[in-house]
């Protein structure tokens, strides 16, 4: 299929001895949202960061199986880590900004690209923010140190970082399980602009979350991918009884 | 049957009298030990300031020694010690935060790599005077030695001199910088480095890029803590240059044709504050007499370590509060 962005054929990663992901292949489609929930310690995270090798950062850090990204093995040996980041970005749980101006941050990815020129820099952190729907909050402070943003705010900055580099996947390991309400929304409402120009992978608690911003959901159970679907199947008719009782509270 | 459930059984009166009286006690105890260290140092330091304070002016601090030391000031004494330590940290520095970098990021945790962290600690431990004898030994019979005897420049580093003292000395604060600078490297958080690698960024770019400018206030903590601890020692320097008296600043100067400019010469023998104290008191013919420019003298490089430390301190606090700031977040 040619929509397919994200591949894994059996893929199973371990730990040292503690077995994180068991045998999952899924297809993920392009410039979609999909969305990957499951009880905590299910693997979601250890399936996120696969995607863009950060696993291999982690002791004892073992995988089998296939990962293809567009339809190349990313993990093959041909393939420089480094430079799949920068097409595989990430946001974590909690905002990670550097202690430095807000626009430092911004341009820290594009100055490793060895991008020097500053018109070149300006027109990239306009870029990033106005994709990330903070630029009208903050381009009177870019000197500011980011730290000093609200939380909201930090968050969405760590979106425009990553979208600095220009990727085309953008993995969130549960953006906004840490904000109020309103900077939740306003990073739901940012998801769903991006995935016009991104393929978007969502980690999340928040079930109405999943069934707000994403087009596919994976419901993840002890390390095996127990379902992949359509969202408006998996919240409407589960065909697993397992996803039913999570998807409805009963466990989890 | 089950414990019942009554506050006459439970043992909530006051405490005996006894056990009161020994709480106090000890209470007291830990007080006065803690009230006599401080009197110690009061003491030291209040004779040392009472004494020496008078004689510190201008001259003390720039003139040489005069009249077989019971007069004059320390000037090259100060020289000597600044020029060391300025040598000593173009030494260590490199080597020590590297290595530590080396040791905390790049190396595998394997026995050699243990082997390597406990041989640092060790190191710490090592007499000072040990340093010593290892740099006559090695950097001025061993390293001078053969330099001069490969390049036919006489005898120029195969004696002792500054260049070996600050070598030696760097030896010595080495395992400080490389102590501190695991300690400051470690206490990058993850997240932080995680960002970094997250966007693209190489093994060294995420070093360079985050991990040492966020420990740099606790590096220069090292650094300082260093630079304290090697103006402050004396055995080391003992063999290796440092003069009893020396009017002359180490100073040679490079000539350019139009004009001359002057540097440190390191090849030459240079005066020690610490060392300086210790002739004082031991060497001249007259230790009664210059008592007062020993008391003068210990009161600079006691002040000199004390502004050291205090500027450490402040250092060591805004690496915390930077680091709290970004756990914070
Ligand atoms: N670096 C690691 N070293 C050892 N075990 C790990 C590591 N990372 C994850 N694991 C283990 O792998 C399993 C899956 O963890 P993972 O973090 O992927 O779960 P998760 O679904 O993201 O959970 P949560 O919802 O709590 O974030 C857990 O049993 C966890 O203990
Ligand atoms: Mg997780």
């Amino acid at each position: 299929m040619k929509d397919v962005k994200i591949y894994t054929e059996n893929l199973s990663v371990f730990f040292d001895y503690i077995q994180a992901l068991n045998n999952v292949s899924i297809q993920i489609k392009a410039n979609r949202v999909t969305s990957i929930i499951g009880p905590s310690g299910c693997g979601k995270t250890s399936f996120l960061r696969t995607l863009n090798r950060m696993n291999d950062l982690m002791h004892g850090f073992k995988m089998k199986g296939e990962v293809k990204i567009d339809g190349v093995d990313i993990y093959d040996d041909n393939i420089d880590v480094v430079n799949l980041r920068k097409l595989v970005g990430m946001v974590f749980q909690k905002s990670n900004l550097f202690p430095k101006s807000v626009y430092e941050n911004l341009i820290f990815a594009p100055k490793l690209n060895n991008i020097k020129d500053k018109n070149k820099l300006d027109e990239i952190v306009e870029r990033s923010c106005t994709q990330a729907s903070i630029w009208d909050e903050i381009k009177d402070r870019l000197n500011d140190n980011a730290l000093n943003l609200s939380a909201g705010q930090q968050q969405r900055l760590c979106i425009a970082r990553a979208l600095s580099v220009n990727p085309d996947v953008l993995l969130m390991d549960e953006p906004a399980s840490a904000l109020d309400p309103i900077s939740t929304s306003r990073i739901e409402e940012l998801i769903f602009e991006l995935k016009k120009d991104y393929t978007i992978l969502v980690v999340t608690h928040n079930m109405q979350q999943a069934a707000r911003i994403s087009d596919f959901t994976a419901f993840f159970y002890l390390g095996q991918l127990v379902e992949f679907e359509k969202t408006t199947k998996i919240f409407t008719n589960p065909s697993n009884k397992q996803t039913e009782d999570y998807i409805t509270g009963r466990f989890g | 049957m089950p414990e019942e459930k009554n506050i006459k059984n439970k043992e909530i009166r006051k405490l005996p009298a006894s056990t009161k009286y020994y709480e106090y006690f000890a209470i007291g105890l830990v007080q006065v030990i803690t009230a006599f260290v401080f009197l110690i140092l009061f003491l030291v330091l209040g004779k040392i300031f009472y004494e020496g304070a008078g004689i510190i002016d201008y001259q003390f601090l720039t003139e040489a020694p005069r009249n077989n030391m019971t007069e004059g000031g320390i000037g090259p004494a100060i020289f000597g010690t600044v020029s060391v330590m300025f040598l000593m940290i173009i030494f260590a520095v490199p080597i020590g935060v590297f290595s530590a970098v080396y040791i905390n990021e790049y190396a595998e945790d394997n026995l050699a790599q243990r082997v390597i962290r406990a041989s640092v600690n060790n190191l710490a431990g090592v007499p000072s005077i040990v340093f010593g004898l290892f740099g006559l030994g090695f950097f001025v019979l061993f390293i001078g030695k053969n330099f001069d005897e490969v390049m036919g420049t006489g005898l120029l580093l195969g004696q002792p001199a500054m260049l070996w003292a600050s070598a030696t000395l760097a030896v010595l604060v080495l395992p400080t910088i490389i102590i501190s600078t695991i300690e400051a490297l470690n206490a990058v958080p993850h997240s932080q480095r995680a960002a970094a690698y997250g966007l693209g960024a190489t093994k060294w770019q995420t070093i360079k890029g985050v991990v040492l400018p966020q420990s740099r206030s606790g590096i220069l903590t090292g650094i300082i803590l260093a630079v304290s601890r090697g103006a402050g020692e004396t055995a080391p320097v003992l063999f290796l240059g440092c003069a009893f008296f020396l009017p002359q600043l180490p100073v040679a100067y490079l000539d350019l044709g139009l004009f001359a400019v002057p540097f440190i010469n390191p090849a030459e023998q240079f005066m020690y504050l610490s060392y300086h104290i210790f002739i004082l008191a031991t060497q001249s013919s007259n230790p009664t007499l210059t008592m007062p420019v020993q008391f003068g003298t210990a009161a600079v490089l006691i002040t000199l370590t004390v502004l050291l430390n205090i500027t450490a301190v402040i250092f060591r606090f805004k690496f915390r509060r930077t680091l709290q700031v970004v756990r914070e977040n």
